[in-house]
């Protein structure tokens, strides 16, 4: 007998102007299983999903829930059918606490009393498995523990669809495991689970079933028992790839970057660098590996001049004068033109890097409006280089001149890892370039990154895929709560060696990998 | 004790215009026509009791203060509905709009005031500033608590609903919400575009009383063109008090005696006065530094103030 399916959806198709986002799509989802959806940046997944979350109404073709007919015009429709989605990009108010985000939105004919709800949310938490705490505000909460007021913000509506979004993206392998257990749990308890995510072997760890969109369209679906990793690229990318990091030797290796004991505070008076020294050498790509929010960022910037230092020194050896420079006298724009360029890829892609509502063209242009000689801009070289990118990398685009905003998350990262590598640095700082991105186009970045440092770049990495680090680097440095905690050969280090430095200051309870 | 009372009373005009303003920001509308609505609102409220006084023999009290305001209310609730027609249907920006409704009301109000040929104004504003009978025999707390007219009690009973209403109960969750962050509100199947229509339009009506409250309490019915000067102090009085309408309360009656101040201090001249009356806005410009450097979340501006709200957009 067949089971009826939790949702089925029939020849879907939906177009943003001239982008065709989802081409006559069908597929179907049963109560009690994990259908991961995988596709490529760019593919249609996050369209699709929103059209069953009532945030997209489909261009054509229908979606039917247990048999039926149904028409999600809007959230409060797909709720009604037990729709609920977990977004990337997290759908609550930051001064709101856990609880009010949780009741936000709900007329239910109880009456408005928090209490009552708030033994109600316990229940959920208890049932699944969560850690929470209901009266802390939003603002003030790591990103795990926001996604944590997502999943029970759609629990607590009754969803027995629940979709998420590239939930793992954000989070640490240990938040990941426990986000695992509590789908697990969901999926005994007969929900109907969509993930989407780009993570191969969390899809295989995971899921039941894997769907494959390859440019808006359907692939097909197989049981992720009889697949592997390499036939699922196949199916997303449409031929065959290979996932191997061409990593060659380091040659002529010099220091070109020596950072003596930095420190440095934020306004509260907090550590966030303490006593951290190292070394770049060109040609080689330094790894830095370490739970998110260690001092990463802060490492970064205060090599780019955006962070004040309290200790220390950065002494950069110019390989063109052969002079020796500290960095901490500098200026962020005189670093600049020293060569050591930061593609810095924060949580929110656009907010540092590239101004959203800009064309490609013109943000290719923020970093080399300077160097025009007339009073009018030289859009034409911009241009080429914005095309060179969008050919290279393929940046799926109508074309050079859409705005950054209306690309998908990946492509925006491209745009951004593309400009930074086209200024030919002799220091190139990349934090985490590839979240977001689909396996293709990492690996585009990847070889990038490698073909860099083979022409006599210092290639800083920072990274939160282990199995990359391990593969892609030459050295790797571990930090800690803004102290290094160890600096490992990439060729001859384990992950396991790597997680228990990295746990080694850091205020977590629990080591351990996926 | 004069200078207590009148501060107060003119406080209330502040009141009601920024608790008003408030209820509208609060759903993510900076609106900045409130000046130019509290002049409707008191155009429109003089309006209509100068047709009443003049159209029946026998007054009766009672409707002679109720009908002005409804008549305010409705009227300043129609620009707020245009407001919302401009940014939230049209999606037109939010301040230029804002401003042209304020240029917009001051001239409705003027041509208004210009139709009443026979004005009663000094004669209704009797019926808005007595007092409970025996508040005279009160002596001074009678005459520091119960000697004003219907606006102040009606301004502090509007203000402590919009507090209670906006902090505790459901309605109150889902507008802060569409406020701060409209897209999390539509994901939860909160009617965004309903509810910065009625917020813009309740709190238009509540602001443009406060007009009509300033020529009929303060200004004993003597119609004069500085309407806006309150609309804009009430504006700043909703920062000062940090988007919080019981804060206010106090709020309006410091605003109220920095704004009267002048002409209770003797000695003084002309161009002391006038400094003296831009305390408001310096008080407003430091609290606005003051909470920008504090940085606490709470004490912020709705987070999506002055933003539109398109679904589809991203």
């Amino acid at each position: 007998m067949k089971k009826t399916p939790a949702i089925e959806l029939r020849g879907i198709t939906k177009t943003f102007g001239p982008v065709v986002a989802n081409k006559n799509v069908s597929m179907e989802v049963y109560h009690g299983e994990i259908l991961s959806i995988l596709g490529e940046n760019g593919s249609g997944k996050t369209t699709l999903m929103n059209m069953i979350s009532g945030i997209y109404y489909p261009d054509e073709g229908e979606i039917l829930i247990g048999n039926e007919e149904v028409m999600i015009r809007s959230p409060k429709d797909a709720y009604r059918y037990n729709i609920g989605m977990i977004h990337q990009h997290f759908k609550l108010v930051d001064v709101f606490s856990a609880a009010e985000n949780i009741l936000l939105g709900l007329k239910d004919k109880k009456g408005f009393d928090i209490k009552k709800s708030t033994e109600i949310i316990h229940g959920i938490c208890e049932q699944y498995g969560f850690e929470l705490d209901l009266n802390k505000k939003v603002y003030e909460m790591s990103v795990s523990e926001k996604q944590t007021v997502e999943i029970i913000k759609v629990l607590y509506r009754g969803a027995d669809i629940l979709i998420l979004d590239e939930p793992t993206a954000v989070l640490t392998p240990q938040e990941t495991l426990k986000l695992f257990d509590i789908l697990r749990r969901m999926r005994d308890d007969n929900k109907a689970i969509i993930i989407i995510t780009h993570k191969l072997h969390e899809v295989l760890s995971l899921s039941d079933r894997v769907a494959v969109l390859r440019k808006g369209e359907y692939i097909g679906t197989v049981n992720t028992a009889e697949t592997n990793e390499s036939s699922l690229t196949e199916m997303m990318v449409g031929k065959k790839i290979s996932l191997n990091i061409e990593r060659s030797e380091p040659k002529n290796s010099e220091d070109r970057l020596i950072v003596e004991n930095i420190s440095c505070t934020n306004r509260e008076g907090v550590r966030l660098l303490d006593n951290v020294s190292f070394t770049a050498r060109s040609g080689e790509i330094l790894g830095i590996a370490g739970i998110a929010g260690s001092g990463q960022r802060e490492l970064l910037e205060a090599i780019a001049g955006l962070q004040h230092l309290t200790e220390g020194r950065i002494i950069y050896h110019n390989p063109k004068t052969g002079k020796e420079d500290d960095l901490r006298d500098k200026t962020p724009i005189q670093i600049r033109d020293l060569g050591v360029r930061l593609s810095f890829v924060p949580e929110d892609r656009l907010g540092m890097g590239l101004v959203g509502n800009m064309d490609i063209t013109d943000n290719m242009m923020l970093r080399s409006y300077k160097k025009g000689k007339s009073v009018f801009l030289d859009r034409k070289k911009p241009h080429e280089l914005a095309d060179k990118i969008i050919e290279s990398l393929e940046v799926v685009t109508p074309s050079a001149s859409t705005p950054v905003r209306r690309l998908s998350g990946g492509n925006v990262q491209k745009v951004l890892v593309g400009r930074e590598i086209a200024s030919s640095p002799t220091v190139l700082m990349a934090a985490y370039p590839v979240r977001g991105l689909d396996i293709n186009s990492s690996y585009t970045i990847y070889n990038l990154l490698t073909k860099q440092k083979e022409s006599g770049v210092a290639v800083i990495f920072v990274g939160e895929d282990l199995d990359v680090l391990l593969e892609l680097c030459d050295r790797i440095l571990v930090i800690g709560g803004g102290k290094i905690t160890g600096v490992l050969d990439g060729r001859t280090a384990t992950k396991e060696e790597v997680g228990l430095l990295m746990t080694k200051y850091a205020h977590t309870e629990e080591g351990g990998e996926i | 004790m004069t200078f207590i009372t009148q501060s107060i009373r003119i406080g209330m005009s502040f009141l009601l215009g920024s608790t008003g303003e408030t209820i509208t920001e609060k759903s993510g509308h900076l609106n900045l026509g409130i000046p130019g609505i509290m002049c409707v609102g008191a155009a429109v409220g003089c309006l209509a009791e100068n047709i009443y006084l003049s159209s029946v023999s026998v007054i009766s009290p009672f409707l002679a203060v109720l009908l002005p305001i409804i008549a305010s209310f409705i009227g300043s609730a129609l620009m707020g509905v245009l407001y919302s027609f401009l940014t939230v249907t049209l999606r037109a920006n939010q301040n230029v709009t804002g401003l042209a409704l304020t240029t917009l009301g001051i001239g409705i109000s003027k041509y208004i005031i210009d139709q009443i040929l026979d004005m009663k104004f000094s004669q209704a504003s009797k019926y808005f500033t007595s007092g409970f009978p025996f508040a005279d025999k009160l002596g001074g707390f009678g005459e520091i608590f119960l000697s004003y007219g219907v606006f102040v009690y009606l301004a502090i009973a509007i203000a402590l609903i919009t507090s209670f209403v906006l902090n505790k109960t459901r309605i109150g969750l889902h507008l802060r919400a569409v406020g701060e962050n409209p897209a999390t509100a539509d994901a939860a199947g909160v009617n965004v575009t309903l509810y910065r229509y009625l917020a813009t339009m309740i709190g238009s009506g509540i602001a443009g009383l406060g007009g009509l409250s300033y020529i009929m309490d303060n200004l004993n019915g003597n119609w004069e063109y500085t309407v806006d000067a309150i609309g804009w102090l009430s504006i700043a009085l909703v920062i000062f008090t940090l988007w919080k309408p019981n804060l206010a309360i106090f709020g309006s009656i410091i605003f109220g005696a920095c704004y009267i101040a002048s002409s209770y201090i003797s000695g003084i001249s002309f161009a002391q006065k006038e400094i003296l009356k831009m305390f408001p806005y310096v008080v407003t410009i430091i609290v606005l530094v003051v909470i920008s450097m504090r940085k606490k979340r709470e004490h912020q501006p709705p987070a999506a103030l002055g933003l539109p709200y398109f679904r589809e957009e991203r």
